[in-house]
């Protein structure tokens, strides 16, 4: 072989190699996705239950997400500890109970229609132990919106002169200041189904809903019905 | 050099008229079959006004194509068998120098076809009232007569719906009477989408700001898919929904079972207004 076939050989060689590893980190990349957590059983219940405890943070932090410690996330409660996680492994004809502690201010929902609740048991939501079936819109910080099961959510702010607010998550519900809102919803057939947050809480995105809204594993996840 | 004349060969068909031929008894046996049996099949339906309008228009635009494709295809087809290399010789093909009266034809006949398709697209886009498809906040033409007014509002990653004459209620799905004229008006919260009812032959842009209006009558009771037809973030793909075509009775039941469950939310929603300015960036800013 020429000196000229061998480094085209290894030209031709080095781009195949270069080509592959730049086709397997995009694929790795698009199809990364968090580790589902798995809902825990509720002993007792009549019906078949499991329970989701959740957080949302406006600064998840660089314990959950080192390359974005600054984007607001939702957490799970799992084994103990709280983990960056949204995709969620629910029982398929189960009821689903929801706590969600409320860790950021407020934003706003840019459809107040959204500030409504529907789709849980009974069309309502507890929030700090109040029933109520909307929220003021102007006092949304998040959503937990599942559509097509039509489960709509809205999690109202912590005020801004709360005190001991969580500037990092995880947050200390303990401690720290927060709103708890607590709802059920039933899960229906097996399937895959997409949940979101509508609020445009990505501060410093394009719209508010660039970042964190857009990336799943954030203030996006998965329900599935198995 | 020889002085010897080369042999002879068999002499060479009326090829033009032969093709000519071939072409004509193809198109004509092609034709029925586009109009009459392959036509109605299109999409998108006959779920409206509009879609029932758009399968004419794909029939027609269909019809004058084929012609064309079986010219191509035809063509093709015969140039292989006929003028194929014999075998076992490289054979120099004649001097080809131009058909004027060929190339004019040519010019001729398609740009005949492409204007007299642009002009009965003109004109079918606005006897149809745009045709399904979105025509700005004031469209040239309007169906006369009494119509419903209802709002769809895209937002990421969800449509939803108003309905102005029912004390401006908004909803999660659409819902429409049949066979009444739908006077819809597709606008956005964000970034741009298209709302897309398939069934219904919608199609429309959902631009922030933008009042875009289109018109529709379904005609059928029936159920109809709803996308989003432009590409708007990580959930476009699942911003997917079914909405109903319903008889008066049952819509007017529904709509008001819908201003009953949302009257607590309605009172804290803006004036319905064609447009809506949401503050985007209270957080970002």
């Amino acid at each position: 072989m020429s000196t000229t076939a061998r480094k085209l050989a290894g030209v031709i060689g080095a781009v195949i190699v270069l080509g592959v590893l730049i086709g397997l980190y995009i694929s790795s990349w698009a199809v990364s996705a968090p580790n589902p957590v798995t809902a825990t059983p509720v002993a007792g219940a009549t019906v078949p239950t499991t329970s989701l405890t959740l957080q949302t943070d406006a600064a998840v932090g660089p314990q959950e997400s080192p390359n974005h410690p600054d984007w607001v996330s939702y957490l799970v409660k799992t084994g103990g500890r709280w983990v960056r996680s949204t995709i969620f492994t629910v029982p398929a004809n189960s009821l689903v109970h929801v706590t969600v502690y409320q860790f950021d201010g407020d934003s706003g929902l840019r459809n107040p229609f959204l500030s409504a609740v529907q789709g849980t048991v009974g069309g309502t939501e507890m929030v700090d132990g109040k029933a109520v079936n909307h929220i003021n819109p102007e006092e949304a910080s998040h959503t937990f919106v599942v559509p097509q099961l039509g489960v709509f959510a809205p999690l109202p702010g912590v005020p801004e002169e709360a005190k001991n607010q969580c500037e990092v998550g995880p947050c200390d519900p303990a401690t720290m200041a927060h709103r708890t809102i607590e709802f059920t919803f039933r899960t229906g057939k097996k399937g895959r189904y997409r949940w979101q947050c509508f609020v445009p809480c990505a501060a410093g995105t394009y719209f508010n809903f660039g970042g964190p809204m857009q990336t799943l594993g954030y203030m996006d996840g998965f329900i599935d019905v198995v | 050099m020889s002085s010897e004349a080369p042999a002879a060969g068999p002499p060479e068909p009326d090829h033009a008229r032969r093709f000519g031929v071939i072409w004509l008894v193809s198109t004509l046996i092609a034709l029925p079959l586009v109009i009459f049996v392959l036509g109605p099949n299109l999409p998108p339906g006959h779920g409206s006004d509009v879609a029932s309008g758009q399968v004419t228009d794909n029939t027609v635009l269909t019809a004058m194509a084929t012609p064309v494709l079986l010219l191509v295809v035809i063509y093709l087809i015969y140039a292989i068998v006929n003028f194929r290399q014999p075998k076992g010789g490289m054979l120099e093909g004649p001097a080809v120098r131009g058909n004027a009266g060929l190339q004019t034809t040519w010019i001729i006949v398609t740009g005949a076809l492409v204007l007299s398709l642009a002009v009965y697209g003109t004109v079918r886009l606005e006897q149809g009232y745009g045709a399904g498809s979105g025509s700005g906040p004031k469209p040239l033409t309007v169906p006369s007569g009494k119509k419903l007014p209802v709002q769809v509002i895209a937002q990421q990653w969800a449509f939803t719906y108003r309905y102005p004459t029912y004390g401006g209620v908004e909803t999660t799905h659409l819902e429409l009477p049949v066979n009444e004229d739908i006077e819809l008006h597709v606008t956005s919260l964000d970034v741009i989408h298209s709302f897309w009812a398939y069934q219904l032959g919608v199609k429309a842009d959902a631009n922030p700001g933008v009042d875009n209006v289109t018109f529709v009558k379904p005609t059928k009771i029936q159920t109809f898919e709803v996308h989003c037809a432009e590409l708007c973030g990580l959930w476009h793909g699942a911003m997917y929904d079914h909405g109903k075509v319903v008889s008066d009775a049952d819509f007017e039941t529904w709509i008001h079972e819908e201003q009953r469950t949302f009257a607590a939310t309605t009172k804290v929603l803006p004036p319905y207004a064609t447009t809506y300015a949401p503050e985007p960036v209270r957080r970002g800013s």
